[in-house]
């Protein structure tokens, strides 16, 4: 018994338009604006520039991993801002107290992920929107921050091993240099590209994102997914935070400001769907970038903080358009 | 029954199942027993019981009492997922898999073959190959994502999936009810496939002629009772629908369908539009006179519902002479076209006709409220009387008008949308598909009311897949071929060759 082929498949087997510009839209726009920025300005391509962007990128980029994950799943995690700033306190009330960096970090991380993982059990068990359980969180973490802070920043030590986590140089040829959060943003990237396209982690969290109901009937542990995945987010905030306590050298209850919606901005950029079911962790590192050389560049034209925020909303609202375009037309 | 050796063992068998819920008896002692190898068709009306049966069966309900037993042990189906590792898997009409991922991740999907935490990724894409081929499907890429498949081929990939979770009994819930003829071929050979491979199928389909070229054996359900169990092949067609409704089938003869023979009308086309062209539609032609019912006849994509749609001003860019009596132009949108005495049934009542969550008392007056409301305020008595009105009129079976319309069967659902264009008082009526999915008795009440409205004096376009219910139910039907309309057969040309023969493109008729 065979089939004919013919009125069965509906179109060719090339990819779509909407696929194509959410694979290759982020680098090439990436590659474009850093050429036309190389052009445009002094030193723009030089290690010491090209080095601080990478950098900067670090702390949305960790949070945008988990972030990626979630909004594929259907999700989101607004607390992942809150979640940083109260690691970046604990991790230097923690070494304030005499811990080691690395254990206060890990404790950190620890606390993180139990955040996370409420947020989920509040999301899975309770059933309630995830819009409203993180957006709780980022109220309510941010005052735990706050609390255990007492409204002060909290200092840490600027020399040793405590400084060195957040700005040693790991690697420097010619002026470009990777410091520990940069090293630290790339491979939490590579990992997390990896668990997403080839664990069945990552598969349950296209599935879910796509279809909940089918993806229960076809036998995914839908409610454990959901878990890690809200556990994962929170765990990577609390790396990030920590981190940016390290840099610099100091636990400040008001850091992280706004990360969340920055790393939404990244992942969306990066051609993930708010929607759910689609998108790539490839791609959200893409979009952490191409947010920072935006403003990288606005800082270079001179103009101040407030074009910086113009110029990334107006560019996001861009590429959700055209997305949203290609998607039609694909559909 | 053919299939009841001994010594063979049935795949199920259930006993005495009974299901309560709030004040219903949904199954009432039913008992099935399906053997290795036979195909088994579940029939009945709406509301019978069936889908509960199935749901009993595949462990999305529990049951009350009765027993289960599959391959002789005696089992309690605690979940779907449960019932998969006991060899049943059901396949629903509207897939149950994840449309944006590939072909061979849906086949594995929470079952990949893994190395560590790691997925065996040119394992997954050739396992899936070879189970492609094996059931004739070489020709799909299981690298394709799922959602560029037609949906025939996605049920087979559902079907596939099912197979090589060792699936004993493939549970068929609707499986054609969007198909096309060839598609359904498609389906039906797959399904002999796994007859022969001793596997069992039990197939649920109002359409009752496919269950002949399939199933050998027949369950019929009327009001959560067993009213037959037996072979398939001895009964005729209306044997069948006279022992799911309860009637005499000599009755059934004449009331198989709720249309009457009425004369033609239509000397002055209340509706008249000539080379209706849109974006999704190159050319329609089209009269309907008042009290006359036109059909729209045509393949699934032949353009039919496009033109409706074209027609009711929900399509942006018509072009064409054509326009409703005592009109300049036709609607250019769903209000103007409400405002000129035009209305729709839509093609898909889920998505486009109810508002699920909401009652029936304001899915009902949905339309006509901008008209029941005094300086923004509503004139509660007079949607309550409105309500209560088509309610009575249509023979809409509810508990309360303030359930959420979404608890109503299919045809009672189908009949507060009529209701609700009804209430408009229109001088035109649009139906599509407008007895599509729903049981035998609510398709015979909507049929005849359709009937008395022509014979009042209404306009009505109806649209249907079935060729029976065109040729019933018109004088005059018009044929969609590749976004035209191709042919309009009236009187002795109407008969159900020159539709197919049309459907299928004027060019490949002899004549």
């Amino acid at each position: 018994m065979s089939l004919s082929m013919s009125s069965f498949t509906r179109t060719s087997q090339s990819r779509s338009a909407a696929d194509l510009g959410q694979t290759f839209g982020p680098p090439a726009t990436l590659v474009l604006l850093i050429l036309v920025a190389g052009i445009s300005f002094d030193n723009f391509l030089g290690g010491a520039n090209l080095s601080s962007v990478a950098e900067r990128s670090a702390f949305v980029g960790i949070i945008a991993v988990g972030m990626t994950y979630l909004i594929i799943s259907g999700g989101i995690d607004l607390a992942v801002g809150s979640v940083a700033a109260l690691s970046g306190v604990t991790v230097a009330r923690f070494v304030e107290s005499g811990i080691h960096p690395f254990a206060a970090l890990g404790l950190s991380i620890a606390i993180g992920a139990i955040i996370g993982l409420i947020q989920g059990i509040a999301v899975v068990r309770g059933k309630l929107e995830p819009f409203i359980v993180t957006l709780a969180g980022l109220l309510s973490v941010r005052g735990l921050a706050l609390l255990i802070s007492d409204e002060q920043n909290i200092p840490l030590p600027n020399d040793g091993l405590a400084k060195s986590i957040g700005s040693a140089t790991l690697l420097s040829v010619g002026g470009y240099e990777i410091t520990v959060p940069t090293l630290i943003m790339l491979v939490t990237f590579a990992v997390g590209a990896w668990v997403l396209r080839r664990t069945s982690f990552g598969r349950s969290v296209f599935a879910i994102g796509d279809d909940e109901r089918s993806a229960c009937l076809l036998g995914v542990k839908v409610d454990r997914v959901k878990l890690q995945a809200y556990a994962t987010s929170g765990a990577l905030a609390a790396l990030a935070g920590g981190l940016l306590a390290f840099k610099l050298t100091i636990g400040r209850p008001f850091a992280a400001d706004a990360y969340e919606l920055q790393a939404i901005g990244a992942v969306v950029v990066g051609g993930t769907l708010l929607t759910g079911g689609r998108g790539t962790v490839v791609g959200s590192m893409f979009g952490t970038l191409l947010l920072v050389v935006i403003q990288t560049m606005i800082n270079r034209m001179g103009l101040n903080a407030f074009w910086q925020q113009l110029v990334s909303g107006l560019f996001l609202l861009v590429v959700v358009t055209i997305q949203t375009v290609l998607q039609r037309k694909s559909d | 029954m053919t299939n009841s050796n001994p010594g063979v063992t049935p795949i199920l068998e259930i006993a005495s199942i009974q299901k309560r819920f709030p004040g219903v008896l949904a199954l009432d002692g039913v008992d099935m027993r399906i053997m290795p190898g036979e195909a088994r068709s579940l029939i009945g009306q709406n509301g019978c019981g069936k889908s509960t049966l199935i749901k009993v069966i595949a462990g999305v309900h529990k049951k009350d009492a009765g027993s289960i037993r599959v391959l002789g042990q005696e089992v309690d189906v605690r979940s779907p997922s449960h019932a998969v590792d006991l060899g049943i898997s059901t396949i629903h009409q509207e897939v149950n898999l994840i449309p944006n991922r590939s072909v061979a991740e849906n086949l594995f999907l929470a079952r990949e073959p893994k190395l560590g935490p790691f997925i065996r990724q040119k394992h997954v894409v050739s396992e899936a190959s070879n189970l492609l081929m094996q059931y004739g499907l070489d020709h799909i890429d299981p690298k394709m994502p799922l959602h560029r498949l037609s949906i025939a081929l996605r049920q087979m990939v559902a079907i596939i999936r099912a197979v090589s979770q060792d699936a004993q009994l493939v549970i068929m819930d609707e499986p054609t009810s969007s198909l096309e003829a060839a598609e359904v071929e498609q389906l039906f050979s797959i399904s002999r496939q796994l007859l022969r491979e001793g596997r069992s199928v039990l197939f649920v389909s109002h359409r009752l002629d496919e269950l002949y070229e399939v199933c050998t054996t027949c369950t019929i359900l009327r009001d959560g009772k067993l009213v037959y169990d037996g072979d398939l092949h001895p009964m005729s067609k209306n044997e069948l629908v006279a022992t799911m409704v309860g009637r005499d089938s000599a009755n059934v003869d004449e009331q198989a369908t709720g249309f009457r023979k009425r004369p033609s009308m239509g000397d002055e086309p209340l509706l008249k539009v000539d080379n209706l062209q849109s974006s999704d539609l190159e050319s329609g032609t089209i009269q309907v006179g008042a009290g006359e019912i036109v059909g729209l006849a045509g393949l699934l994509g032949s353009g039919r519902t496009e033109f409706a749609e074209a027609l009711f001003g929900l399509t942006k860019g018509t072009r064409g002479d054509g326009a409703l009596e005592g009109q300049e132009a036709l609607p250019k949108s769903p209000t103007e076209a409400l405002a000129q005495g035009m209305a729709l049934v839509p093609e898909d009542r889920r998505e486009q006709g109810i508002l699920p969550g909401q009652s029936v008392r304001d899915n009902l007056v949905a339309a006509i409220m901008p008209t029941l409301t005094k300086r923004g305020v509503v004139d509660k008595a007079e949607v309550d009387r409105i309500v209560e009105k088509f309610v009575k009129e249509l023979g809409i079976k509810l508990s309360s008008v303030d359930q959420p319309i979404e608890t109503l069967s299919g045809g009672n659902q189908q009949k507060v949308i009529l209701a609700r264009c009804l209430s408009l008082d229109p001088k035109i009526l649009i139906a599509d598909e407008p007895t599509r999915g729903i049981d035998v008795g609510a398709k015979f009440e909507i049929q005849s009311r359709i009937s008395d409205l022509a014979d009042d004096g209404m306009a009505v376009l109806l649209i249907s897949s079935e060729l029976e219910e065109l040729l019933e139910g018109t004088e005059r039907t018009v044929v969609m071929h590749e976004r035209r309309s191709v042919a309009e057969l009236t009187g002795d040309s109407l008969t159900e060759n020159r539709l197919i023969d049309m459907m299928a493109g004027p060019e490949s008729s002899t004549q």
